[in-house]
């Protein structure tokens, strides 16, 4: 029998980003013992690539900001479909966890009477993003890093998990392996908290790593918890176009928010065009009026000019970008213009420095003179591992998902910025109420030798595929059946063939195998993350297939409208006795009367 | 339309390919695309040729420091090093970080960096202390933190790289940490014996190579390691020169009042 190493916690946190860092300081905190497990060093995982910064409605720049405020943004963003109560306590607590972070060490921008600096951002009212230049992330992340490793928590680094395993409906571990030499190691824990991210490499043109291979949402698939609006995949507007090798890497909407204009090959800022009747209102209504909004914004001042149209939605702007190239008023490498380069160029490169770089290094264009060339590139999965809100626990006792992993938040798109907030806010509750599951639990758990055998032969059966297909050829044929049939538009005979076809690439997944020995062996960690990779595109696909009709990200061209009965349903995806995937419709969690009175305007037409 | 990406040349990558004991540099002929990156020619060569080629990466776009290695003998970030600065004919030999000990391949054992880092004193502030902080007062410490952890520097400090001191020296890299938490405004802590004692901040003979590869254009000697060395000598050998400028301008603060030098992009 293979050997392995045995390691056990109270408590353990799978995933080093911001959401698994905070976790795992609050469950410490608490006094439990705490592992952290996480694929890459520490400190490298997603969050240290984010830019453009933290929501949280401190109102430090507009006075008029609070909680109501942000909270009804962050639904307008989601089209109503978010969780209501995940809703509510990220907008009020997310000022709390931003000034924890400046407690902790982080240094953020500062405003002239030495406050927190505020940025606006698409969808946010006031000006809301905290932020450090372009590298909100890496300020985040360390912060949390260096308070996380006074704490006494023990790091697993460079070590994946591919499967949890329960004791009869409860948690009771985890087993993974090292990839530095292959080494197989089984965790024990009371309960575990899922922080893995989401799902980018389901697509060719994405802002994501290697990481995102959807791990999170398949292991707890694979436990028995269910997967909410999987169909909300954001496509992030502006991502490099140009050339291949860089093609999808962010360009932060810090850009935007800066005051960057969006142009087609004609020189239209086509924006314009492309605002929803129900938000019209709130954005400039000429080129005059978003000009003197930026002269303000520069200026530190107030005004009462509306903000850029540029400023949308996410999902808005996307498929404006989308529709302007396929009508042929794209730029010469298929993406549109945005242009920064009419401010002072000093001032650009102070607030957008890796941006500028990221240009200059990977391009060739100079931000400061001329336009950078951007198109739509997948960036978050909204949909999610189904969590009670104030706990963050799933429907799988011990349990938990906090961040990119876990759903319900965002609805059906997130805006900017509330994602590092709601990995600090969410993070915490998570790491909070994991210690008190685990604390309330006597005994240690069971694991049964079988859980344990099987998980290591899955792992061994790779080498055994003598004959067996390169995982990432497999990799690059799920790649092209996502872009083609589940990407930006969609529509039902094109999501049907999608369906069909990553059910015949099944069959391809268990073909895949491994060469060589099993220290440090990419081919071989690739063979195993196809099958959460299969999981996550799986459920995108059924989900969009079985919603007929257009809310946030998801676009449906033979469904246009957003529907009011599809308003008050989550899609769902569980795994059934059989072993295949369950997908049903549930009501969404009705908001109070008082929440609702927040709500001026009634719910939007499409957007 | 795109435009093909296509340059119809071919580049001949030498990438190290065994562990700490034993390996040898393996050839592969690689497509250029415009634009390409030595870390896109690894991918190739990953996809196309041999799915166990061991590397590190994340952001591909210079942020998140996983990707280092020696391209030509330059320390460097392979997803920003250019395939187009090589010439034609011109073979590109990538091998691992030559301070820290080899895994696999490209990939490195730097764990000791994340056990140096457990040692330093963390952030202090008062408790009461008034969270209003202007910008010019940050401005030198948000230098130090654009830090990404990539230990480049660390890799080129002849006193890691050649004398292998890792027992003893803490490295530019913790140097530009330990700055950053003395000259935050409002932290409290005391590092300065930890600093000459044992990170031996003294072993810096200022050299500045750490500095000249960094990717985040920290000027880590000038604006971390030397005012942290004049902080030390004027803890340790100056008492006496302490006490006045105590006297003259109160505590901490002013000891690091050295001008940084101007951050201007150079990269
Ligand atoms: C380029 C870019 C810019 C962004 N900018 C912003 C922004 O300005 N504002 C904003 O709010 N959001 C932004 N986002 C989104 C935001 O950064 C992410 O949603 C967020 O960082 C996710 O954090 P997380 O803690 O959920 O996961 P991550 O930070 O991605 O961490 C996931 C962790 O899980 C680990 N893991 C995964 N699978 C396993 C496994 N099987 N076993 C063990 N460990 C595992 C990984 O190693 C990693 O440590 C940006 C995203 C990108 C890509
Ligand atoms: S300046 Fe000091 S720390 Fe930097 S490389 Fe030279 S000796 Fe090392
Ligand atoms: S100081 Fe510069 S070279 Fe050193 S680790 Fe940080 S980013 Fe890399
Ligand atoms: S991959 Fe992140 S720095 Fe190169």
């Amino acid at each position: 029998m293979t050997e392995y190493e045995t390691r056990e916690h109270d408590v353990l946190v799978i995933g080093a980003g911001g959401a698994g860092l905070r976790a795992a300081i609050e469950a410490s905190g608490q006094g439990v013992s705490v592992g952290l497990v996480c694929k890459s060093l520490l400190g490298k995982a997603h969050t240290v690539m984010a830019e453009g910064g933290v929501a949280a409605a401190l109102a430090n720049v507009d006075p008029k900001d609070g909680w109501e405020t942000h909270f009804k943004d962050t639904m307008n963003g989601g089209k109503m479909l978010n969780h209501w109560r995940m809703a509510q306590l990220h907008a009020q607590e997310a000022p709390d966890r931003v000034k924890e972070l400046e407690r902790w060490g982080a240094v953020f921008d500062r405003t002239k009477d030495g406050k927190i600096l505020q940025r606006a951002f698409g969808g946010h009212t006031w000006k809301r993003l905290c932020h450090v230049g372009d590298r909100t992330g890496l300020e985040m992340i360390r912060t949390l890093q260096d308070r996380g490793v006074h704490q006494g928590i023990e790091v697993y680094m460079e070590c994946t998990i591919t499967e949890l395993v329960k004791d009869g409906d409860k948690i009771a571990g985890a087993f993974g392996y090292y990839r530095e030499d292959g080494r197989y190691i089984l965790f024990k824990a009371k309960a575990i908290v899922l922080a893995t991210g989401g799902t980018g490499k389901a697509y060719t043109i994405t802002s994501n790593s290697w990481e995102y291979t959807g791990d999170g949402h398949g292991l707890a698939y694979d436990a028995g918890a269910e997967l909410i609006d999987m169909e909300f995949i954001q496509f992030h507007p502006t991502g490099m176009v140009w050339p291949p090798g860089v093609r999808g890497i962010l360009v932060t909407e810090g850009v935007r928010g800066e005051g960057g204009i969006l142009r087609n090959s004609l020189g239209e800022r086509f924006m314009f065009k492309y605002l929803p009747e129900a938000t019209r209102n709130d954005y400039a209504a000429d080129e005059a009026e978003a000009v003197t909004w930026v002269n303000a914004a520069l200026a530190g001042n107030r005004t009462e000019a509306r903000r850029p149209p540029e400023l949308s939605t996410r999902d808005n702007v996307a498929r404006a970008i989308y529709t302007e190239v396929k009508e042929g008023r794209g730029s010469p490498h298929g993406g549109v213009f945005l242009d920064i380069s009419y401010q002072d160029s000093d001032r650009v490169k102070k607030k957008l420095p890796s941006m500028y770089h990221q240009f200059k290094d990977l391009a060739d264009v100079d931000i400061t003179a001329g336009p950078m060339e951007v198109g739509p590139t997948m960036h978050y999965t909204m949909g999610g591992i189904r969590v009670e809100a104030e706990t963050q626990m799933s429907r799988v006792p011990g349990l938990f998902a906090a961040g990119e992993c876990s759903g319900g938040m965002h609805g059906a798109n997130r805006l900017g910025g509330n994602s590092l907030s709601d990995l600090v806010v969410f993070g915490k509750r998570a790491g909070a109420a994991a210690a008190d599951y685990a604390k309330a639990m006597p005994t240690s758990l069971k694991i049964d030798d079988k859980f344990v055998n099987a998980a290591i032969a899955e792992m061994e059966e790779f080498f055994l595929r003598k004959e067996g297909k390169n995982p990432y050829d497999v990799h690059k044929e799920l790649n092209k059946i996502m872009g083609t049939y589940v990407g930006i538009f969609r529509e039902e005979s094109e999501l049907a063939i999608g369906v069909a076809k990553l059910e015949e690439l099944k069959a391809e997944i268990k073909k895949a195998g491994a060469k060589g020995s099993k220290a440090f062996n990419p081919g071989w960690h690739m063979c195993r993350d196809l099958r959460n990779m299969m999981i996550c595109s799986e459920a995108i696909a059924r989900s969009a297939l079985s919603r007929k009709e257009s809310r946030g990200a998801h676009s449906r061209l033979d469904f246009p409208n957003t529907e009011k009965e599809w308003g008050t349903k989550n899609s769902a995806c569980s795994k059934d006795e059989n072993g295949n995937m369950k997908l049903e419709h549930t009501p969404l969690p009705e908001m109070p009367q008082d929440l609702k009175e927040i709500f001026v305007k009634k719910e939007p037409v499409n957007a | 339309m795109p435009e093909s990406s296509g340059t119809g040349r071919q580049a001949t990558l030498k990438v190290y390919r065994g562990t700490k004991d034993k390996g040898e540099f393996q050839s592969y002929k690689v497509p250029v695309e415009a634009g390409m990156v030595v870390l896109d020619a690894i991918h190739y060569i990953q996809q196309n040729f041999d799915p166990e080629l061991a590397v590190r990466w994340n952001c591909k776009a210079a942020k998140c420091g996983s990707c280092s290695a020696e391209v030509n003998g330059m320390p460097s970030l392979m997803c920003k090093s250019r395939m187009d600065q090589f010439k034609d004919d011109e073979d590109i030999c990538v091998q691992p970080l030559k301070t820290f000990p080899i895994i696999k391949d490209l990939v490195t054992d730097v764990s000791w960096n994340y056990e140096v880092n457990k040692k330093i004193t963390p952030f202090s502030p008062a408790p009461d202390a008034d969270w209003t902080i202007y910008q010019e007062d940050i401005e030198r410490v948000q230098e130090f933190r654009k830090c990404i952890e990539c230990f480049l520097c660390q890799n080129v400090c002849h006193v890691l790289r050649d004398h292998e001191r890792k027992d003893n020296f803490m490295g530019p890299r913790f140097m530009v940490r330990v700055a950053g938490l003395e000259m935050h405004p409002l932290d409290e802590a005391n590092r300065l014996k930890y600093l000459k004692d044992e990170g031996h901040i003294g072993y810096c003979n200022i050299t500045k190579c750490c500095t000249e590869v960094c990717p985040e254009d920290i000027h880590i000697t000038d604006n971390a390691i030397i005012p942290l060395k004049e902080r030390v000598v004027d803890e340790f050998y100056d008492p006496l020169g302490k006490f006045i400028r105590n006297l003259l301008g109160g505590g901490k603060k002013t000891k690091a009042s050295v001008q940084p030098v101007s951050i201007t992009p150079s990269k």
